[in-house]
């Protein structure tokens, strides 16, 4: 089984989210960066699980600058084998994406992990362009995941309900609670990972067919009203006269 | 030219998350002075399929075809865009239009745009905006394809009717092969459960709650108000209530029409997933309670004296 994880970094879920020059650019003064959770919690555990019962590799591949090592250390750590990193300035999903299956395109991976999105930019994108450039299987908002020998069945959020597939290896997914159970490394895990291996490759020169030219901030809420909690009722005719919301 | 909108169904009928959709693009085609276009795949009566003239197609394209994978739709819509020589397709981003969307845009060589806010603006050029960093910001991305893919945040935006009908084109066209099988699909929740990710009211609790024996109470005042139950993270991880329920940055994210928050803290992850929401209202013992500064309205007092309090007022109203 050979196993690809592509993970992101995404800043710390406690982050205070401000911006600098203008609004164009996120200010990073301060933030502590993450792997993305559903890239780490679900996505590589998942992936490490997969090796455990049935052998293989489990490779973590990021795209960008060397920012990004100490989250490519962190999942090597975790339990990741090798990592790639292709050093390339990705200003939007399709490069990345892009970037991602020109590389893996001669690699032969059965099965490539996503997180379902990052909590940076919940673009949800990736995974599904990977697997069209790919021309091969996507499951999206995959909570359960079984290999069968070339078959795999994978359990995905869907409207309503979940669903269950069927498909042949390989295979790409975008990953979700329920998928795995988070793991935190041990000292043992942090020791080995500073001498795996982490290849450095350069970009292809992919498209960036879009890119954040500004950002803003939600409006504040006016405040709060309180209700007398000996009078709670109050609130159910609040709701459906003044905020007209029931 | 034209705009295309992909709309998704589910028993029989197109989901309210696609109506959506359809009025976002007949809304940017009507900017443009050009045809709003539906695409739908499935089986669905002549009747259902008119009707979303009502939401402001002039036509919809369907095909028959049942449990087609997200591959095949992705096709379907792509070969649309092309013999339509369209620039701007929509989808929601809902599950179907995450599953969609990206393949269609890979096939396009398009933009993609995922989780719009807005209409896009086209002084000058093309940008839009889109809800970012969990609900806690937006972001204006620049388009600067030929084509693009743009996919609207669930309950963003107001939808308005009229009593147009839509032309129905019947596409017979292959779409190749499926890449998956769809086994089983398996309904979440009870009968005449709502669906927390297409829900306008949401009743959701937290560890104030103490317990998974307590939540009766919370389930009563959803019943009678018509939301789902949502919860917060530890009380689904330590297994008080389904994964699936879990509000928040790591879990699902909302934007119904109320929100009640019962016993939950106001984590800064937790009001990632909600603070989208048109009202909320939070109920605490704590007065400090740091959701009460993202409240509408807030109760200080013990959520097993005041919840009861609600469930009879709320019934008193029905
Ligand atoms: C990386 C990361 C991601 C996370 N993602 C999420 C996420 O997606 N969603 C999420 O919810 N959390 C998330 N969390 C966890 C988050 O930080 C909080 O720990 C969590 O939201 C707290 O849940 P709670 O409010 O139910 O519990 P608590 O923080 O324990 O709060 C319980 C509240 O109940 C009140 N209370 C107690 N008794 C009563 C009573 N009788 N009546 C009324 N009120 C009462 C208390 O005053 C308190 O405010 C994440 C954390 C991390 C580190």
């Amino acid at each position: 089984m050979k196993i690809l994880v592509c993970i992101s970094k995404a800043p710390d879920t406690t982050s205070k989210i401000l911006f600098t020059d203008e609004n164009t650019k996120f200010n990073e003064t301060g933030v502590q960066f993450i792997v993305n959770p559903y890239d780490e919690w679900y996505a590589l555990v998942r992936g490490l699980e997969l090796k455990e019962q049935m052998g293989g590799t489990v490779t973590v591949i990021a795209v960008g600058g060397a920012e990004n090592d100490p989250i490519i250390r962190k999942a090597l750590a975790i339990g990741a084998d090798d990592a790639i990193r292709i050093d390339a300035e990705a200003l939007d999903a399709f490069a990345v994406a892009q970037e991602i299956s020109n590389y893996v395109s001669d690699k032969s991976y059965d099965l490539i992990l996503c997180g379902k999105e990052t909590i940076s930019y919940n673009g949800a994108q990736v995974p599904g362009l990977i697997a069209e450039f790919m021309d091969i299987a996507f499951a999206s908002q995959a909570i359960k995941l079984e290999i069968n020998g070339t078959i795999a069945t994978i359990e995905c959020d869907v409207q309503g309900g979940t669903e269950v597939l069927e498909a042949n290896l390989p295979i790409v997914l975008s990953v979700a609670k329920g998928m795995a159970e988070q793991r935190i490394p041990n000292m043992r895990g942090i020791m080995a990972a500073r001498t795996k291996k982490l290849e450095v490759m350069p970009g292809s020169g992919a498209t960036n067919n879009c890119e954040v030219v500004g950002y803003s901030l939600p409006a504040a809420k006016s405040g709060c009203k309180y209700i007398d909690p000996d009078n709670a009722e109050e609130l159910i005719s609040l709701l459906r006269n003044e905020a007209k919301a029931i | 030219m034209s705009v295309i909108v992909f709309l998704d169904n589910k028993d029989g009928a197109f989901v309210k998350s696609s109506l959506e959709a359809v009025n976002y693009a007949a809304n940017i085609a009507s900017v443009k002075g050009v045809d709003c276009i539906a695409v739908s795949c499935g089986k669905l009566s002549n009747e259902v399929l008119e009707s979303i003239g009502n939401y402001g197609a002039s036509k919809v394209v369907s095909n028959n075809t049942e449990n087609a994978d997200n591959s095949q739709i992705a096709s379907l819509v792509s070969n649309l865009v092309e013999s339509n020589s369209a620039s701007i397709v929509v989808f929601s981003h809902d599950f179907s239009g995450k599953a969609v969307a990206p393949r269609v845009a890979a096939k396009l060589n398009a933009a993609i745009v995922s989780g719009v806010v807005e209409l896009p603006n086209f002084d000058g050029g093309f940008t839009v905006k889109k809800s970012v960093f969990s609900g806690k910001a937006f972001a204006d991305y620049k388009v600067n394809s030929e084509k693009a893919v743009l996919s609207l945040l669930p309950n963003s935006l107001d939808v308005i009717t009229t009593d147009n009908k839509a032309e129905v084109i019947a596409d017979s066209s292959d779409l190749g092969t499926a890449k998956m099988v769809i086994k089983e699909f398996k309904k979440k929740g009870g009968e005449g459960k709502i669906d927390l990710n297409e829900a306008e009211l949401v009743v959701s609790a937290g560890r104030g709650l103490k317990g998974p024996e307590n939540w009766g109470m919370v389930e009563e005042l959803a019943s009678v108000l018509g939301a789902a139950t949502a919860c917060s993270r530890p009380v689904a991880d330590i297994g008080w209530r389904p994964h699936h329920e879990h509000v928040g940055q790591t879990g699902v994210a909302i934007s119904p029409n109320l929100y009640i928050a019962i016993g939950i803290s106001g984590a800064i992850q937790h009001l990632a997933g909600v603070n989208r929401s048109k009202v909320i209202v939070v109920i605490n013992k704590d007065s400090e309670a740091p959701f009460f500064k993202a409240a509408d309205y807030g109760i200080v007092g013990d959520a097993f004296e005041v919840v009861p309090k609600l469930v009879a007022a709320a019934k008193a109203l029905n």
